[in-house]
């Protein structure tokens, strides 16, 4: 059969999540009460979304495969069966893990399927970005261990390359004292490992910490405690206008900077493109307090008595311990080996390119910024990549320390209360799959838009 | 393509029929867990990672408790030695997987039996060994002396994938407190961030909160709170389905329980084959040949009786001499006015 279009395969994928996403939240379409049924066909049912996937890939396969025999000039036959036969073999292998999960979680009279995911979770978290309590239900569980997850990933991402960037330029600093800080620093925190860190930050370091009463303020309302760190929160009114007014300046900015930059190469006319966008990422928002009815009030951390020894603070915003002490125990690790990458990236790029750069009479930062950072960027960040994909999945040490992650809430709380194992642990698996897919992608996207343009 | 799929689906549908039949002979026989523990010849039992009194292990690794007893107690009806048991330190997210995946054949760490986890986790609860309540733990210095002076904001440390975490939720909600839980996976590390001052209090079964109170920096700046919020039967579990192993661990419970009943103890248990009391020879397998109606011979009991002692001695050997637990409370016998109170064995 000859495949002249992608079409086909497309709809199967999209027919497959559709699948997917219907198993995960509503179960099974149609569930007949036979024993043949559970014996025989059910495994299979389970995993139709997969094979519409697969299904889907080899119509693909297809589509590509006759335009590449055109030029090649292979037979179908000696391109097809070594594949067949893998994907038997895969099929297969699948098909025994499958039926004999299904064997013998029947023998124990286990159940397969997702519909516990709406049940009532009746368990709290100490910490969540959505609106939770107990009784809402395992699903929802499910995000907030997710948004958790995510938080605590992207914030250490952020600190970790920060860090890593700084420390990294520091190792090749000229100043002897600063070279050697970085160096120590790095070798320090990169031969510890990270569950040692995490439980130092956690359960040495939290000790040292005052009790809230004992408290002393910095910078007026700051509150750093055993029981979390306290800041001042704004309480706005109409908050969503004056993001919107942000988000519209963000835009109108980006738009300008493309008007100018087409205005440059065409016309090789200047548009003062800074104090335009300075203006208006000022202005609109201003103009939202003004017009639009925004305004905030500052709310600040009063310490309250629960009895007489505890104490805690009302009020403002609070950073539970447990997230601080991950944040810095992830991001001060990772930073090492994103220094490290740095380092190379800036190593790699060959002597003469900076005397060259020297000699037109740049400054050494001015050599760093344009000319040297430009290149090694394509050097550091692959390898950057893959310690981000470390970090996240490290992220899942948080069960140790009691931060409400994807694992502790989801993978434990969540499985021990419905004893759905296979289920839960299926869903964190493709979870954190796809966090590191994506992940990848978008530095892939980045590592394209760095790479050297090739036409 | 097409093809190759309709020979595909027919050599699935062989591999599936070969393993259903391989499959159903296992399951045809009787008790697979009795004769693996016979053949394999030691027991295997998941126990806590470290209560003291329940189950705890020693430096030189062998291990002491409650819980642990009635592992011994299996282990000397089953294989004549209550030394042939492997313990397995699990945690409380743990033991049911484990349970349920072949790993061990009885659970016995202080394990609250529920509705849900009877039905739900496929699990089936033989007994109780311990009746325990939920109950708060919090520093002196706080001047707290009654749940009742609990307020909004309190954060308090727990165990997570627990029942505890549960009722914690169904207390504070009740009285419409809010309150910060904090659970770890460990008890080892709730008890750091607890006297660390990261909680104003400290919740799980009252019996564990005595236990593990010994662990802390200063047992004595600690007060466990009157108060007792919830049912915590505590026992012993097996796989659902194997209904002769599900028995002879409920019996092997239960004669510890009846031999206290009857004054039997490891001393004098010889001595009570030639009793007047049928009562007490059935229980010491002179009469009655109760252990064959279980899969055993009939001196299973006299063994368990000897070689672990009745649940009194057991009781006083790990929680009363240590001072863990000295006041028996409900876990007295219903003779003696409390809610010990087990079936008649004959």
């Amino acid at each position: 059969m000859i495949m002249k279009s992608k079409i086909p395969a497309y709809l199967l994928f999209f027919i497959g999540t559709l699948d997917l996403i219907y198993k995960l939240f509503f179960g099974a379409i149609f569930e007949p009460d036979s024993d043949f049924y559970y014996e025989y066909v059910r495994p299979f049912v389970t995993f139709t979304p997969f094979i519409f996937f697969a299904i889907g890939g080899v119509f693909l396969k297809e589509y590509r495969v006759n335009n590449t025999l055109e030029i090649y000039g292979t037979t179908k036959f000696n391109y097809y069966t070594p594949q067949f036969f893998v994907f038997l073999f895969t099929i297969l292998i699948f098909v025994f893990f499958i039926y004999n999960a299904q064997v013998n979680m029947d023998t124990r009279g286990i159940q397969f399927g997702f519909d516990f995911l709406r049940q009532e979770a009746s368990f709290d978290v100490n910490f969540s970005l959505i609106e939770y309590d107990g009784s809402h239900s395992y699903g929802r569980v499910y995000f907030v261990g997710l948004i958790n997850t995510l938080l605590v990933a992207v914030t250490s991402i952020i600190i970790c390359t920060i860090i890593g960037v700084v420390v990294g330029v520091a190792r090749l600093s000229p100043n002897y004292l600063i070279r050697k800080v970085a160096g120590w620093y790095v070798e320090f925190f990169r031969n510890i490992p990270l569950v040692v860190q995490i439980f130092f930050w956690y359960f040495a370091a939290l000790r040292t910490m005052p009790l809230p009463q004992n408290t002393e303020p910095f910078f007026g309302s700051f509150f750093l405690s055993i029981k979390g760190f306290y800041t001042p929160s704004f309480l706005w009114n109409n908050l969503d206008i004056f993001i919107y007014s942000l988000i519209f300046a963000l835009i109108s900015i980006i738009f300008i900077k493309k008007y100018s930059d087409k205005l440059r190469a065409q016309e090789g006319k200047q548009i003062p493109v800074l104090y335009i966008s300075l203006s208006l990422i000022i202005i609109l928002p201003l103009l939202s307090f003004l017009l639009g009815g925004s305004s905030f009030e500052i709310e600040k951390p009063v310490l309250k008595k629960l009895a007489k020894t505890s104490y805690i603070f009302e009020g403002g915003l609070r950073i539970p311990p447990e997230f601080i002490a991950l944040v810095l125990a992830l991001s001060l690790y990772t930073a090492t080996f994103v220094a490290e990458c740095v380092r190379a990236g800036i190593e790699g790029i060959s002597k003469g390119q900076k005397e060259a750069a020297a000699s037109i009479g740049l400054n050494r930062k001015q050599i760093l910024n344009l000319i040297v950072m430009p290149q090694a960027l394509r050097i550091i960040i692959p390898p950057t990549t893959n310690q981000y994909l470390n970090l996240t999945k490290n992220s899942s040490l948080a069960a140790l320390i009691a931060y409400p992650d994807l694992v502790l809430v989801f993978a434990g709380t969540a499985l021990m209360q419905t004893g759905r194992a296979i289920e839960i642990i299926m869903i964190v698996m493709f979870t954190y799959l796809s966090i590191s897919l994506l992940i990848s992608l978008g530095m892939n996207w980045y590592n394209k838009k760095m790479a050297i343009k090739e036409k | 393509m097409f093809k190759y799929l309709k020979q595909l689906t027919s050599l699935v549908a062989m591999v599936a029929v070969l393993f259903t039949f391989t499959t159903e002979t296992m399951a045809a026989k009787k008790s697979k867990t009795l004769k693996n523990v016979q053949k394999k010849g030691f027991l295997r039992c998941g126990v806590s990672q470290g209560v003291p009194g329940f189950s705890n292990p020693d430096a030189a690794g062998s291990w002491t408790g409650i819980d642990v007893d009635v592992c011994r107690a299996v282990a000397a009806a089953v294989l004549g030695d209550a030394n042939k048991v492997k313990f397995t330190g699990l945690t409380a997210k743990e033991r049911f997987t484990t349970l349920n995946a072949g790993e061990i054949d009885v659970l016995s760490r202080n394990t609250t039996w529920t509705l849900t986890r009877d039905a739900d986790l496929s699990l089936t609860f033989v007994g109780v060994n311990f009746y325990d309540g939920q109950g708060f733990m919090v520093r002196k210095s706080s001047g707290i002396t009654s749940v009742e002076q609990f307020k909004n904001g309190i954060s308090a440390c727990t165990n997570t994938g627990t029942t505890t975490e549960l009722n914690m939720r169904d207390f504070f909600d009740s009285r419409g407190i809010s309150y910060e839980p904090v659970a770890f996976e460990k008890a080892d590390e709730v008890v750091a961030a607890y006297d660390a001052g990261r909680c104003d209090t400290y919740t799980t079964d009252k019996s564990a909160l005595a236990a593990q109170r010994t662990k802390m920096s200063n047992p004595d700046d600690h007060l466990t709170l009157p108060e007792t919020i919830s049912k915590e039967p505590l026992g012993p579990v097996v796989r659902q389905g194997d209904h002769v192993w599900e028995d002879i661990v409920r019996w092997s419970l239960n004669t510890m329980i009846e031999a206290e009943e009857y004054g039997i103890t490891s001393a004098n248990a010889d001595s009570m084959k030639t009793s007047n009391n049928p009562a007490i020879k059935r229980l010491v397998g002179s009469e009655g040949g109760l252990g064959e109606k279980i899969g055993l011979d009939n001196d299973w009991s006299l063994r368990i009786i000897k070689q672990v002692g009745n649940y009194g001695e057991s009781y006083k050997r790990n929680l009363g001499d240590s001072g863990i637990l000295p006041d028996r409370g409900p876990n007295q016998l219903w003779t003696k006015g409390g809610i010990l109170y087990v079936p008649p064995a004959r």
